[in-house]
C-alpha cells in the first residue's frame, strides 16, 4: 500500500513539474530558445508572492492575481529588451545570456532576501487531505496543483489551436522569416511567448512556494526537473510535458520510498534511461522539424 | 568558403605543387607570441624562488581556471558544444587525485595520469547520453549527468559521502615542497592548455572544427565526420578539466562534494570565455585576467559582485558578442598561428590569396 501511496503522490507531484516545465517547452517551440534562467524566474515569482503576502497578509493563492500578470510583463520586457537581440547569432548567445540572467537573479535574491529558506502561507489547504483508506491520503493542495496544471495546459492548447494569436504563434514557430513576410511582427510574438512562459512558471513558482520551502539558489534544480519533464514527454508536445512531469514525479517518490537519499537520483536515472531508449521522448511531435 | 576562384590555382598546384603556392601558418606576430610566451613561462617557473605562498596559491588558481576556460572555449567556441556540466570533470579530477594519492598510494605524476584516464572514461560514458541531445538540451543534459555523479559521491562512504575528504600529500613532502610542485604542475596545465588548443586548431581536427562551425551540413558533405569530431573535442575538454581540477585540489587539499561538483565551476569558465572572447585562443587569456582582477578588487561585495558579473556577461553577449578580444582583434595581428594562408609564388604574383581573416561564426 505504501508503494501505491508513493505512486499517487508522484502523479500529483507531476502536476507541479508540468507547471514549471510548460513555459520552457513553449519558448523552445516558438523561438528555439532554451531559457537557462527558467527555474530562477519561477523562484523569483515565489519571492515576489512572498513580498505581497508580507504587505497584505493575504492568502498565497490570491497573490497569483498580481504575480502572474507581473511576471508576464517581466517576460515581455525581457524578451523585447534583451533576449531578442541574442537570437540572431545562433544557439550560443541566448544560452549565455539566460545563464548570466540566472546568476543575476540568484545573487540579486540573495542580496535582498538573504539565504534563509522561505515559505508561502496558503492557509488550511496546505495540510487538508482526503483520506481514502488508512494508509492512503491525498492532500488537497497537490490535487489542486495537478488540476491547475491540466487547466493551464488545456488552456494553452486551446489558445494555440483555436485562436488568431495561436495561429500566429504556430506560424512563427514553424518559420519566423516566412511569418515576417506575411506581416507578422515576430519580435512581438516572441515576447508574447515569453510572457506566457513566465506566466505559467509564476503559477508553478507560487505552488512550489506553498508546497515546500525555497531559497535564492533553488532555481537550477527546478530548471533541471522542468527540463527532464520536457525531454521525457517529448519536445514540443504540451500534453507530453504533463506525462513527462508525472513520470518524473513518480520516479522521485518511488525512489524516495526505497530510500530518501535516492529521491532525486531516481528521477535523473529514469530520465537518462528514457534518453537512451527513446531519445525523442514518449510523445514526440509527429513531424520532426529542421532546426 | 567558395571553391570557384581557387579551383584554377589548385589545379596548377596539382601539376607543379612545389612552385605554384605554399601554405603558411606562422606569422611575425605568432613567432613573437611564442617567444614572449616562453620568456613568461621561464619567469613564472622561477616564482617559487622568490614569491610568497599567497601569490603562488593565487597563480595556481589562475592557471587551473585558465586551463578550464580554454577547454570550455574549445567546446563552445570551436565545436559549438555548450556544456553546463564541466564541473563533473573538475569533481572527478578532485576525487581522482585523492583516490590515487591516498587509496592507491601512487606518486603525484602517476596520480595525475590516472586521474586523466578516469576523466576520459567518465567523459566517454557521459557522451553516450549527452550526444543524444542538441544545443540547449545538450547543455542541461551534461548538467544532469554532473548532478548524478555528485549524488553518487554523496552516497559513497568510501569517498567521504556528504562531508568530503582531505587529500594527504605523499609522505616526506614538506608543505613548501608540495606548493612548489603544485605550482609547477599548474604552470604546465595552464600553458599546456593553450598549447593543446593551438595545436588542435592547427591540425586536421581543427580544420574540421572550422568547417563545422561554418555549417554542419556543408562540413558533413565534404567528408567531415561531425559527430566524431565533436566527441573527440568533448573527451579532450573533459580530460583537461579533470587534470586542472586535480591540480587545483592538490593545492586546496580539502574536497567538499557540493563545491567540487558545483555548477559555479562552469559559470566561471563561461564568464571568462564570454567576457574574453568566444572562439579565440586569446579570449580565455584576456577573460581570466579580467575575471581575477575584478574578483580581487571587488571581493568584498560578495553576492552583489556576482550579480554584477552576470549583468556584464549579458551586456557582452548583447553588445559585443565576440568579447573583449573581439573588440580589439581587428586592430591587432593574430597571436596564434592556427589559420592556413595560401601564398602563391608563381605569376600572377600579385594575386596572393590571403585568408588570414576568416569570417566570424554565423
Amino acid at each position: 500500500m505504501e508503494w501505491v501511496n508513493a505512486a499517487v503522490q508522484g502523479i500529483l507531484l507531476g502536476g507541479l513539474y508540468a507547471l514549471l516545465a510548460t513555459g520552457l517547452s513553449l519558448v523552445f517551440g516558438v523561438m528555439r530558445l532554451v531559457n537557462l534562467a527558467h527555474g530562477d524566474l519561477g523562484i523569483l515569482a515565489a519571492f515576489f508572492a512572498l513580498v505581497i503576502l508580507e504587505a497584505t497578509r493575504a492568502n498565497a493563492l490570491l497573490s497569483l492575481a498580481i504575480v502572474v500578470p507581473f511576471m508576464m510583463l517581466v517576460g515581455y520586457v525581457l524578451q523585447r529588451g534583451v533576449l531578442n537581440r541574442t537570437l540572431e547569432g545562433g544557439v550560443l548567445p541566448p544560452l549565455l545570456a539566460t545563464f548570466g540572467l540566472a546568476v543575476v537573479i540568484q545573487n540579486g535574491l540573495l542580496t535582498v532576501f538573504t539565504a534563509d529558506s522561505q515559505g508561502l502561507d496558503a492557509g488550511a489547504i496546505e495540510t487538508a487531505s482526503l483520506r481514502l483508506t488508512d494508509q492512503l491520503a491525498i492532500g488537497w493542495l497537490p490535487v489542486l496543483t495537478l488540476t491547475v496544471a491540466i487547466v493551464v495546459l488545456g488552456g494553452l492548447q486551446l489558445l494555440l489551436d483555436r485562436t488568431q494569436l495561436g495561429r500566429v504563434l504556430r506560424a512563427t514557430a514553424d518559420d519566423a522569416p516566412a511569418a515576417r513576410l506575411m506581416g507578422i511582427n515576430d519580435r512581438h510574438i516572441f515576447a508574447v511567448a515569453m510572457a506566457i512562459s513566465l506566466g505559467t512558471v509564476a503559477i508553478g513558482g507560487v505552488f512550489l512556494g506553498i508546497r515546500t520551502t525555497f531559497g535564492p539558489f533553488d532555481g537550477p534544480a527546478r530548471l533541471i526537473f522542468a527540463f527532464e519533464a520536457v525531454i521525457i514527454g517529448g519536445l514540443g508536445s504540451l500534453w507530453g510535458t504533463l506525462v513527462g512531469g508525472i513520470v518524473l514525479g513518480v520516479a522521485q517518490t518511488v525512489g524516495n520510498q526505497i530510500d530518501p537519499a535516492y529521491q532525486i537520483l531516481a528521477g535523473h536515472l529514469v530520465f537518462l534511461a528514457i534518453l537512451v531508449i527513446r531519445p525523442t521522448g514518449l510523445f514526440p511531435r509527429a513531424v520532426s522539424r529542421a532546426a | 568558403m567558395s571553391a570557384g576562384p581557387g579551383a584554377g590555382v589548385v589545379g596548377t598546384a596539382t601539376a607543379r605543387p612545389s612552385t605554384a603556392f605554399r601554405v603558411e601558418r606562422g606569422t611575425l606576430a605568432s613567432r613573437l607570441t611564442a617567444i614572449v610566451g616562453l620568456v613568461l613561462l621561464a619567469i613564472l617557473a622561477a616564482v617559487p624562488a622568490w614569491g610568497t605562498s599567497g601569490m603562488m596559491k593565487l597563480l595556481v588558481e589562475f592557471l587551473t581556471l585558465l586551463a578550464m576556460a580554454q577547454m570550455w572555449n574549445l567546446l563552445a567556441g570551436f565545436a559549438g558544444l555548450v556544456s553546463i556540466g564541466q564541473q563533473a570533470f573538475v569533481g572527478v579530477g578532485a576525487y581522482g587525485i585523492f583516490v590515487f594519492l591516498n587509496l592507491v598510494h601512487t606518486d603525484i605524476v602517476v596520480a595525475l595520469a590516472g586521474t586523466a584516464i578516469v576523466g576520459l572514461g567518465v567523459a566517454a560514458v557521459t557522451s553516450l547520453f549527452a550526444f543524444r541531445l542538441r544545443d540547449g538540451y545538450f547543455a542541461v543534459g551534461t548538467w544532469v549527468i554532473a548532478e548524478v555523479i555528485r549524488i553518487l559521491i554523496l552516497l559513497s562512504p568510501a569517498l567521504g559521502a556528504g562531508t568530503g575528504v582531505t587529500i594527504r600529500p605523499p609522505a616526506g613532502l614538506s608543505a613548501g615542497g608540495r606548493l612548489d610542485i603544485t605550482y609547477w604542475l599548474a604552470l604546465v596545465v595552464g600553458f599546456g592548455s593553450i598549447a593543446v588548443v593551438a595545436l588542435i586548431m592547427r591540425s586536421r581536427l581543427g580544420l574540421a572544427l572550422r568547417a563545422i562551425r561554418d555549417g554542419e551540413m556543408s562540413a558533413a558533405s565534404v567528408g567531415v565526420n561531425v559527430q566524431r569530431t565533436k566527441r573527440i573535442v568533448f573527451l579532450v575538454a573533459a580530460v583537461g578539466c579533470a587534470v586542472a581540477g586535480a591540480v587545483y585540489y592538490l593545492q586546496l587539499l580539502r574536497i567538499q562534494p557540493n563545491a567540487a561538483f558545483g555548477v559555479d565551476w562552469t559559470a566561471r569558465m563561461i564568464f571568462i570565455v564570454v567576457i574574453g572572447g568566444l572562439g579565440r585562443i586569446e579570449g580565455p587569456i584576456v577573460g581570466a585576467i579580467v575575471y581575477f582582477t575584478l574578483r580581487e578588487v571587488l571581493a568584498d561585495y560578495g553576492a552583489a559582485y556576482l550579480a554584477a558579473l552576470g549583468l556584464v556577461a549579458i551586456a557582452v553577449v548583447v553588445i559585443a558578442p565576440r568579447g573583449l578580444w573581439g573588440v580589439v582583434e581587428s586592430r591587432l595581428p593574430a597571436l596564434f598561428a592556427v589559420q592556413r594562408r595560401l601564398v602563391v609564388t608563381e605569376p600572377p604574383a600579385t594575386s596572393s590569396i590571403d585568408s588570414r581573416k576568416e569570417p566570424g561564426p554565423t
